[in-house]
């Protein structure tokens, strides 16, 4: 019997070892893999919730509306009545969640109506496009035009 | 006696599972705003995006948009997202001319009057949030991830700035952040569609170009867009499985 197990000593040193590293194996990872790894695959599942909690800065067309509504209509069937508020005036979620702390620009007619308007022959056909040198020297946009409603009438 | 405590059993699970998203909402109705309460459930949903090549008029307010909203630095011109714009000379349609300046955040000037017509038009760019990206496969340490509602998402606090995704990315979405130093991509606004809201980019686009659609719901009119137009995805040969459908996309276009 003692000879066997003389014989199988080695085997206890193996499994030993090989329980140490096992261990080690653990330790290491308890170390290093950060809280909520591997939840829902290989990454750390708070980082969804650090992805959502950038604060928002457009409000969007929906919060604008609820209160402006004398723009709403005012642009109701013209040209310009599904064009998003905020991609002229700016972000304005602050104003949005709170209307006294801040309020929208009011927009420099001239660059404003050319980003889009001014002629470029990589633009679509279809979308009205002017030479402004040729179509208004100088003087805002909005004295012939209302943004909201910006055909001529 | 052996229905009764099928019922009861059935009736303690019930509550168990309806208590666990009440107890997060009580939270906020504590608070004294259940408004906030999330119900965002990232199973219900598998985002896209649309691209009407045909509708971009290059005014760049999606990449102003863009900045403003996720606080992207104006210099040195790094971009969520950008517009370029192609000119082909019908003479030489293999060599077509690309250029994004400022990735189109000031516009475009027009083109340089010549007698040879040329094509031309504009093409938006931004992460294809592929279901099989390269960014994902490569990152070392987990930091770059698949989404399970269908987002590739950066995890910030975990990145080591290593650049492997840069390099790895077909589309060059990805660009290093010079205040942090880790790497930032578009996040398909993340925290703007979890709340119900659509991207900024979208938002703002005037011509409706661009389009945020989430592929599980039959209701989304992504569906209607995938089915009535021609539609293609940018760099197919890399078997990436973009989800940024272009319609109307030229086949010079990289």
């Amino acid at each position: 019997m003692g000879r066997r197990w003389g014989s199988s000593r080695h085997l206890v040193r193996l499994a030993a070892l090989f329980g140490v590293a096992v261990l080690a194996f653990l330790v290491v990872r308890w170390a290093l893999m950060p809280e909520g790894f591997g939840v829902y695959g290989h990454y750390r599942a708070g980082a969804l919730d650090d992805n959502r909690a950038r604060p928002v800065r457009h409000a969007g067309q929906a919060a604008c509306v609820e209160c402006h509504t004398d723009v709403a209509e005012a642009r109701a069937g013209g040209r310009h009545q599904r064009l998003s508020c905020e991609g002229c005036h700016g972000p304005l979620a602050s104003h949005a969640s709170d209307p006294g702390s801040s309020s929208g620009s009011r927009p420099d007619p001239r660059k404003t109506c050319l980003r889009c308007h001014e002629q470029n022959r990589s633009r679509p056909s279809g979308l009205p496009q002017i030479v402004v040198a040729d179509h208004a020297d100088e003087g805002p946009c909005t004295a012939c035009h209302q943004p909201h409603q910006p055909g001529l009438s | 006696m052996e229905s009764g405590r099928r019922a009861f059993l059935e009736q303690g699970a019930r509550l168990l599972v309806l208590s666990m998203p009440a107890a997060l909402a009580w939270e906020h109705i504590l608070a004294g705003t259940p408004e906030a309460a999330d119900n965002y459930d990232t199973a219900a949903h598998w985002w896209g995006f649309a691209i009407d090549i045909e509708q971009c008029i290059g005014c760049g307010l999606c990449v102003r948009a863009c900045k403003d909203e996720n606080d992207v630095p104006l210099e040195p011109f790094t971009f969520r997202t950008w517009v370029e714009r192609y000119v082909i000379d019908p003479d030489d349609p293999d060599h077509p001319m690309v250029e994004s300046p400022n990735g189109g955040y000031d516009g475009f000037a027009d083109i340089p009057s010549s007698d040879r017509k040329v094509k031309t038009f504009f093409v938006p760019k931004l992460c294809n949030h592929c279901s099989s990206s390269p960014c994902v496969q490569v990152c070392p340490v987990g930091a770059t991830f698949d989404s399970p509602d269908g987002v590739v998402l950066v995890d910030k606090q975990r990145c080591l700035g290593c650049r492997y995704c840069v390099q790895a990315c077909p589309y060059g979405t990805r660009y290093i952040d010079p205040r942090t130093h880790v790497v930032d991509k578009c996040t398909l606004c993340y925290h703007r569609i979890t709340r119900g809201l659509t991207t900024a980019c979208c938002e703002v686009c005037p011509t409706g170009a661009r389009m945020l659609g989430d592929l599980k719901n039959p209701n989304d009119p992504i569906h209607e867009f995938l089915r009535s137009r021609k539609v293609h995805v940018l760099k197919p040969q890399m078997a990436t499985h973009s989800k940024a459908y272009y319609a109307g996309l030229d086949g010079s276009v990289r």
